[in-house]
């Protein structure tokens, strides 16, 4: 099992270093995962994304995938990858704290 | 009289065809069939065409031919499917009443879902080999072709067959050395992926096998538009990657009459219960192959096995009981790598393919994730094995279920580098 400590919490993370329980998640430990991807600052447009995936992940049990983070967030994909550069639903699942959204296969 | 309808009559909606008709009693059950095209393609040959290794001859069959007697084909689009209702509207007018139905519609390829690609390039220099008419168009391209660069470059996740973009450079390695004008020839292999494959084990297998004949591997690219004038495919982050030959295996999605159903998720495919095969939101529905949602390969092997369980929980639920058949995710695998020789791999939703041998373990014949001439005489057999017992609903020698027996578990340190 490998945990690290994000925000004063010790938290259990798998082998990219996802969370594995999402109800752990906060909003500080968000900022402290955006910096190890590279994020230094998360505007509301990140926030926007991160909100989506988690409404996502308790509505459906799944990240989604870019296309529906196109679809359904308001936030073109354009726009998406340069909030999260290179992986946007990867980058943005991890931020948010779910799990990597299985159409990241 | 009981009506099942089933959609679309590719490989999987055909070999249920088959199966059910054999089951379910003729003075009971009407068993009706809609598809859009009267020929029936062996979509796994369209890799070699391009490479004259096959013809169209090989690869298109009528679809009368395998369709059972008992049952009622309409050749036409479908409208819509209105699951309220227990009804699909035909694009010909008809309308289709159903106690069950069975949804085989498969996926296509939508290259107008980039910006630029179907422009004037299309089928001059950007071809697709998902289709009939671009596998014949690059074939064509390719017997006159002088060298220079060419890309392969995968649009977006998940394809059908996530093996055929390597299986396509390593073919054309091959073919340009043959035809000794290889070191003319800069092929990159170009993928939103962050390796050659979805799998670790195999990903760290293949990159090496690229990296061996001199392909470049481009990962994490996300392809936003294609410059035709400036012949460049340029990522959503403004990565550009330049070429002579495009060769895209454009965004797959399933058939727009999901869409206009609004029974579909943003791909198309329809939300199905992973283990059962039924549909998440209707009783009486059962998707299988191409057209499900499955965290799944989208390939004939995967929807081979499925029919076994479909055919199994279908049967249950008709006689009231519960589907107890369960699909594991099974898909099975020929990987061609040139030169006269194959890969192999046997994988599940929970285990990733490994090495070892197939089906006998410790004999073979086949070999997993190691090139061998008998795994590329398999891919080979397998066109036979699919006219004539694949489609037809009839039994292989290999269980629907992943077996463990003769594959080896790699120590994991071996793999660290793949990922």
């Amino acid at each position: 099992m490998t945990t690290t400590t994000l925000a004063n919490k010790t938290l259990e993370i798998d082998a990219e270093g996802f969370l594995k329980d999402h109800t752990q998640w906060s909003r500080d430990i968000a900022k402290e995962l955006a910096g190890q991807e590279g994020i230094t600052e998360l505007t509301d447009r990140h926030w926007a994304v991160v909100d989506f995936m988690r409404k996502e992940y308790e509505e459906n049990g799944d990240g989604p995938s870019i296309r529906k983070l196109t679809k359904e967030s308001g936030v073109p994909t354009k726009e998406l990858y340069q909030l999260f550069p290179k992986g946007p639903a990867k980058k943005a699942a991890k931020i948010a704290g779910i799990p990597k959204p299985t159409g990241c296969i | 009289m009981k009506k099942l309808v089933i959609l679309g009559a590719g490989l999987a909606g055909t070999m249920m065809a088959n199966k059910l008709r054999k089951s379910l009693d003729k003075n009971v059950w009407s068993i009706t069939v809609v598809d859009k095209d009267e020929s029936h393609y062996y979509q796994p040959g369209f890799l070699f065409i391009p490479f004259g290794i096959y013809t169209e001859e090989d690869v298109v069959q009528p679809k009368q031919k395998f369709f059972p007697d008992g049952v009622d084909v309409h050749y036409s689009d479908i409208n819509k499917i209105e699951p309220e209702t227990n009804r699909v509207l035909l694009e010909n007018g008809e309308n289709l009443d159903y106690d069950y139905l069975i949804i085989a519609t498969g996926t296509d390829i939508r290259p107008d879902e980039t910006e630029g690609m179907k422009d004037k390039l299309w089928h001059k220099s950007i071809f697709d080999f998902y289709t009939l008419e671009g596998a014949l168009a690059l074939a064509s391209f390719f017997e006159t072709w002088k060298g220079g660069k060419l890309v392969l470059n995968i649009a977006e996740m998940p394809i059908k067959c996530p093996v055929a973009p390597l299986e396509f450079v390593f073919l054309a390695d091959d073919f340009f050395k043959k035809k000794g004008i290889r070191d003319k020839v800069e092929i990159s292999l170009v993928t939103p992926l962050p390796d050659a494959f979805t799998k670790p084990v195999a990903a760290s297998k293949f990159g090496d096998s690229l990296s061996k004949r001199n392909i470049n591997l481009i990962t994490e690219f996300s392809i936003g538009r294609v410059d035709n004038d400036a012949m460049k495919i340029v990522s959503w982050d403004e990565r550009e990657v330049p070429f002579d030959v495009l060769v895209s295996i454009p965004t797959n999605m399933g058939t727009r009459a999901i869409e206009r159903s609004g029974i579909g998720d943003e791909f198309n495919y329809v939300p199905t219960d992973r283990h059962t095969l039924r549909a998440k939101e209707w009783e009486n529905i059962f998707v299988i192959g191409d057209a499900t949602d499955l965290p799944s390969s989208k390939a004939g092997s995967v929807a081979h096995f499925e029919g076994d369980i479909l055919f199994e929980n279908f049967m249950a639920v008709v006689e009231g009981r519960e589907p107890e058949a369960s699909f594991d995710g099974h898909a099975n695998c020929f990987i061609e790598t040139g030169n006269g020789k194959g890969l192999l791999i046997d994988f599940n939703y929970d285990t990733e393919p490994l090495p070892g041998k197939f089906p006998i373990p410790g004999i073979g014949p086949f070999t997993l994730l190691e090139e061998s001439a008998m795994n590329h005489w398999g891919k080979m057999m397998f066109r036979w094995f699919y006219w004539n017992a694949l489609i037809k609903g009839k039994e292989l020698p290999i269980d629907s279920h992943m077996s463990m027996r003769g594959k080896v578990v790699p120590d994991e340190a071996e793999f660290v580098g793949a990922k």
